[in-house]
C-alpha cells in the first residue's frame, strides 16, 4: 500500500462506527451468499442403504428411496422422511424452507405468527419469513452492488470524456443529460413493465438507464479541473496519449470522488428496488423480495411480524451501509489525507 | 563555421487569441490577444530569452510552439517544416524534438507517480523502451545526468526538494532526446542559491547535447547571465530583439529602456537613470491603438496612438519603433 492509501485506511479505521458497520456488514452478506446453504427446502446430505446423496445438486426420484412416484423426492413430506429415516439419515439446513417453499402444514391460516418452526412466521402464502429475509437480503445487494459498479463504470467514462474533451462535447452531453434526468423514471417502468414482464436482468437494465448519470457531473467536474493540471500539460508535451492521460493522471483524481459515493449509490439502488418491488413492478411475483414483503406487511396489518422483519432488515441493511459510506468519505477527506 | 549559424526554429506572424465568451449563447464578444503576430528566430544551440512583464504573453508563445495551445494563425518552422499545419499524428515526431520544462516542479510533477515513472512517460509515450529493466537503466542514465542519485527513483515527488524536482523535471525533458527545450520560468520558483545551481546544470547540458532553449522568463538578472540572444515582448508583441550583450548596454526600444531601468541594479551609475514605463499594463483584451506601449510610452509621438510602428532591422536586432526608424535613416 502506498503512504496514502495507508493513512486513508487509517482514516477509515478511526471512524469506529462505519469500520464495524463494514465488518458486521461484510459477515451478513458473505452469510447470505450462502443462501441455498442455509436455508434450503431440500436435505444439504441424505445418507440412505450405506450411500451418500446431495439433493442440493442432484435430482433423485422418490423410487430410490423405496418411494412411489417417478418424480422428485418431497424430503419435506412425511412419507419420504420415514423411508428415508428407515435406512439412515438426513442433514439439514439450519432453516428447512427455501424462499418460495410453502408450509403446507400450517396449524393456523397464513399468515402464520412466529413459532419454532417458522421463526419469524410467514407471510400470506405461507412461506417462511426468514428464508425469504436471507435470499431477499442476497438478491437486493447483488442488485445494488451490480447497479453500482456499473453505472460508476459508464459514469466515469461519460463524465471523463465531457471534462477531458470540453467545449462542444461537453455543451452537448451535458444537454442530453438534463433531458434524460428530467425524463419520470417511474412512469417509463411502467410502460416498461406493461409490455415485458420485468425479470431480474430487465430490472438491473432500467435501473441503470437511469442512475448512470449520478456520476457523470462529478467526473466531469474533477477531469475538467484536473486537465488544466501542470503534469497533465507536461505528459502533453511528452507526447503521451489522450487515453493514457486519462487513465493515468486524471482518474486517480476521480476515483476518490466516485468510492465516496459508490455506498449512497448502492444504497439508493438498493431503495429503488425495494420500491419497485413494493409497488408490483419490480421482480416476478415469487421471487424473495425484501419489498414484497413490506407490501405484505401493508396489506396484513394484522401479522406485523411481516412488516417488522421487512422493516428491520431494509434499515438495518441501509444504516450499516450509509454508516460505511461516511467511514469511507473521512478516508478519503483530503483535508484529512494530507494534514 | 560558428556553432550558431543554422536556423533551428522560426515564426512567421505567430498569433494565439484566446476569444473572450459572454451570454447565455456563448457568443464572442473579443479576444484575448496573448500573442499577436510574433516573429522569433532561434539558431541550433543558442538560447534565446524571452523577457516581458506578466501577462505580455510569453508564456503563450512558448506554449504555441509546442502546440499545448493551438494558434490563431501564422507558422513557425522548425527545420523548415510547419509545426502548425501538420497534422496530430505528424506533429507526434516533433512532440519528441520539442520540450518544456515549467515553473512549478511540484505541479508539474504528478503526485501519485514515482520518479521512475514521471520521468520514463516520454521513453514509453515514444516507444524509447524495449521492458521494465530497460526503462529502468535509462531513468537512472538521466537522473545521474541531472546529478540526482538513480537509487531514489522508486520514490514520491513529494520526499524531493524544490530544486531536486526541477532536475527530476529536466530529466523528464530530456528523456525523449529533445533538440529545442522551452524553460518556461524554470527558475523562477526556486531560491537563488538553487537557480544557480540549476542554470549550472541547464549551460552544461547544453554544452553537451548541443541543445537549444528558449528561455521564458521575466529576471533579467538571468537572461543576462544566460542568454545569447533576448526578444522583449510587450502585450503579445515583440517589440525588441538582438543579442544579449547589445540589448543591456543600448536597448532601443523605449519599453526595453524602461524594463531595464526598472530591473534592481547593485551598480549606482545605473540606478534611475532612464524613465521608468508610467502606469499599469493595458489589458491584453482592450490592447491600446497604434503601439500598444504608447500610454505609457516617456517619449511617444503624436502619430504613435494611431500607428503601429513596423519592424525596423538593424544589423544587431529588430526594433520597433518610429524612433528606431529615424535611427535607421
Amino acid at each position: 500500500m502506498t503512504p496514502i492509501n495507508q493513512r486513508r485506511w487509517r482514516n477509515f479505521k478511526a471512524n469506529r462506527r462505519g469500520f464495524w458497520s463494514l465488518w458486521i456488514f461484510l459477515v451478513l452478506f458473505a452469510t447470505s451468499l450462502a443462501a441455498p446453504v442455509l436455508s434450503n427446502d431440500n436435505p444439504l446430505l441424505i445418507r440412505y442403504d450405506g450411500e451418500f446423496y446431495f439433493p442440493l445438486t442432484n435430482f433423485y426420484a422418490e423410487t430410490e428411496f423405496g418411494g412411489e412416484f417417478e418424480t422428485q423426492a418431497d424430503y419435506r413430506d412425511e412419507f419420504v422422511i420415514e423411508l428415508i429415516e428407515e435406512k439412515g439419515w438426513m442433514l439439514w439446513p439450519p432453516v428447512r424452507y427455501s424462499y418460495d417453499t410453502i408450509n403446507l402444514d400450517l396449524p393456523v391460516p397464513a399468515p402464520a405468527p412466529p413459532s419454532a418452526d417458522n421463526w419469524l412466521g410467514t407471510d400470506d402464502h405461507g412461506r417462511d419469513v426468514v428464508a425469504r429475509l436471507i435470499y431477499g437480503f442476497r438478491i437486493s445487494v447483488l442488485f445494488g452492488l451490480i447497479v453500482a459498479i456499473v453505472s460508476s463504470v459508464i459514469g466515469i467514462v461519460a463524465g471523463a470524456t465531457q471534462g477531458y474533451f470540453g467545449g462542444v462535447t461537453d455543451l452537448i452531453f451535458q444537454r442530453v443529460i438534463e433531458v434524460w434526468t428530467s425524463v419520470p423514471q417511474l412512469y417509463v417502468l411502467i410502460t416498461i413493465a406493461a409490455i415485458l414482464e420485468p425479470g431480474f436482468f430487465i430490472l438491473l437494465g432500467i435501473v441503470l438507464l437511469f442512475s448512470w448519470v449520478r456520476l457523470v457531473g462529478l467526473v466531469r467536474a474533477e477531469f475538467l479541473r484536473g486537465r488544466n493540471f501542470e503534469y497533465v500539460t507536461a505528459a502533453r508535451a511528452l507526447g503521451v496519449g489522450d487515453r493514457t492521460i486519462m487513465f493515468k493522471h486524471l482518474l486517480p483524481n476521480a476515483m476518490v470522488a466516485t468510492l465516496t459515493f459508490l455506498p449512497f449509490i448502492l444504497n439508493g439502488s438498493i431503495a429503488a428496488l425495494t420500491s419497485l418491488d413494493f409497488l408490483g413492478l419490480g421482480l416476478p411475483p415469487g421471487s424473495a423480495s425484501l419489498g414484497e414483503l413490506l407490501s405484505q406487511g401493508k396489506r396484513n396489518i394484522a401479522a406485523p411480524w411481516l412488516g417488522l422483519s421487512g422493516f428491520f432488515t431494509i434499515a438495518i441493511m441501509l444504516s450499516l451501509l450509509i454508516f460505511i459510506g461516511e467511514a469511507v468519505r473521512d478516508a478519503l477527506d483530503p483535508r484529512k489525507t494530507f494534514q | 563555421m560558428n556553432k550558431h549559424d543554422t536556423l533551428l526554429l522560426r515564426t512567421e506572424g505567430l498569433s494565439t487569441w484566446f476569444p473572450i465568451r459572454r451570454g447565455l449563447l456563448r457568443k464572442t464578444v473579443g479576444h484575448v490577444r496573448a500573442a499577436d503576430g510574433v516573429n522569433i528566430k532561434i539558431r541550433r544551440g543558442e538560447t534565446l530569452a524571452l523577457v516581458g512583464e506578466s501577462g505580455c504573453g510569453k508564456t503563450t508563445v512558448g506554449k504555441t510552439i509546442l502546440r499545448l495551445v493551438e494558434a490563431t494563425s501564422g507558422r513557425a518552422f522548425y527545420d523548415d517544416v510547419d509545426l502548425m499545419a501538420l497534422e496530430p499524428g505528424a506533429f507526434h515526431d516533433y512532440r519528441r524534438r520539442l520540450q518544456i520544462i515549467m515553473q512549478d516542479p511540484a505541479s508539474s510533477l504528478d503526485p501519485r507517480m514515482t520518479v521512475r515513472d514521471s520521468i520514463g512517460e516520454g521513453l514509453r509515450a515514444f516507444g524509447m523502451v524495449s521492458d521494465d529493466e530497460d526503462l529502468t537503466r535509462q531513468v537512472a542514465e538521466l537522473m545521474q545526468l541531472v546529478s540526482l542519485d538513480s537509487d531514489t527513483m522508486h520514490r514520491y515527488p513529494h520526499e524531493f526538494s524544490g530544486g531536486q524536482r526541477q532536475r527530476i523535471c529536466i530529466a523528464r525533458a530530456l528523456a525523449p532526446e529533445p533538440e529545442l527545450i522551452v524553460c518556461d520560468e524554470a527558475v523562477s520558483a526556486l531560491d537563488v542559491s538553487i537557480q544557480a545551481q540549476i542554470l549550472n546544470l541547464l549551460e552544461r547540458l547544453q554544452a553537451e547535447r548541443n541543445l537549444t532553449y528558449l528561455f521564458i522568463t521575466h529576471d533579467l538578472g538571468v537572461v543576462r547571465y544566460f542568454a545569447d540572444r533576448v526578444a522583449v515582448m510587450y502585450l503579445g508583441r515583440i517589440v525588441e530583439d538582438g543579442p544579449a550583450e547589445r540589448i543591456f548596454s543600448e536597448p532601443r526600444h523605449p519599453y526595453t529602456r524602461a524594463l531595464l531601468a526598472s530591473a534592481p541594479s547593485i551598480d549606482p551609475e545605473h540606478r534611475g537613470v532612464e524613465p521608468a514605463a508610467l502606469g499599469d499594463v493595458p489589458s491584453p483584451a482592450r490592447p491600446p491603438s497604434g503601439c500598444h506601449y504608447h500610454p505609457r510610452c516617456p517619449v511617444r509621438l503624436g502619430r504613435c496612438d494611431r500607428d503601429v510602428p513596423p519592424e525596423v532591422n538593424f544589423a544587431d536586432g529588430m526594433s520597433r519603433c518610429f524612433l528606431s526608424e529615424e535611427q535607421e535613416s
